[in-house]
């Protein structure tokens, strides 16, 4: 009860010139790394807002990086690889660094199977999404979580 | 300014329809851009291998574009399906255009 005569008690006016300057913090106070919204936004970018189906993709990720300046990152893609059914293209990105790209690889039937692997630089815990588009211009994704302990960005 | 130096690791001999690993390494230190030089306190500007690009005999089979979320020293294994001898082309592309080389044979029995 005691709560709802604070509320009251605050005016309107008030109330809106209260978020309007949270707001204002909220913005400057945005770290400049990379966020989920910056991955969703690449990922809708990429995909043209077709709809990314799941499954099919192995990764390969540490649970934990102790050092955040090599953490191995590796993937593989179920698919026959072959002129009529290949996977066209892999995208690594991260959600918790400043940028949210990290790599992309562009396959070819020649290599007889998909998968890849390479080491990437993490600045702090986040996650990885690895996007997959299919000769077909279908998508599929998979994420994890690495937890880093020491970050791996700048110094 | 250390050397820079690629490394590729294709096997010599190969069975017609075997997937083989290619693995293909180059000593960069992949400046984010974001570094600073510990004793002038300056920033170390952008420099990166921004693409890998492996061939066989003239044709592209694997492109890599690395961002600079890539770690220093950038390592890369893929698969690739031997079919016939040989030769790998690997390419590593540098901010600015300058392009590094590396060659192997491959002889499919």
């Amino acid at each position: 009860m005691k709560q709802t005569t604070q509320f009251s008690s605050i005016s309107r006016r008030h109330a809106l010139a209260m978020l309007s300057a949270a707001g204002a913090v909220v913005l400057a106070g945005v770290p400049a790394y990379a966020d989920g919204a910056a991955v969703a936004a690449k990922i809708k970018g990429l995909t043209g807002g077709r709809s990314v189906g799941e499954g099919d993709i192995e990764l390969d990720l540490p649970e934990i990086a102790e050092n955040g300046n090599a953490v191995k990152v590796a993937f593989s893609i179920n698919s026959p690889m072959t002129v009529d059914n290949y996977v066209k293209a892999v995208h690594v990105m991260a959600d918790g660094n400043p940028t949210p790209d990290v790599a992309s690889f562009n396959f070819t039937p020649a290599m007889g199977a998909c998968s890849a692997s390479t080491r990437m630089r993490l600045a702090k815990t986040q996650n990885i999404i690895v996007l997959a588009e299919m000769n077909d211009g279908s998508f599929k994704q998979a994420q994890a979580t690495v937890k880093v302990t020491i970050g791996g960005c700048g110094g | 300014m250390a050397k820079i130096k690629p490394r590729v690791k294709v096997p010599k001999k190969a069975a017609a329809g075997e997937i083989v690993e290619i693995k293909a390494l180059i000593s960069h230190p992949m400046h984010t851009g974001r570094g600073k030089n510990k004793k002038t306190g300056k920033k170390i500007p952008r420099k990166i291998i921004n693409k890998f690009v492996a061939s066989f005999d003239g044709q592209d089979v694997f492109t890599a574009n690395f961002e600079p979320a890539v770690s220093a020293n950038p390592y890369i294994a893929f698969p690739f399906k031997a079919s016939k001898s040989g030769a790998f082309t690997f390419k590593w592309v540098e901010d600015g255009g300058a392009e590094f080389t590396a060659s192997k044979k491959m002889t499919v029995a």
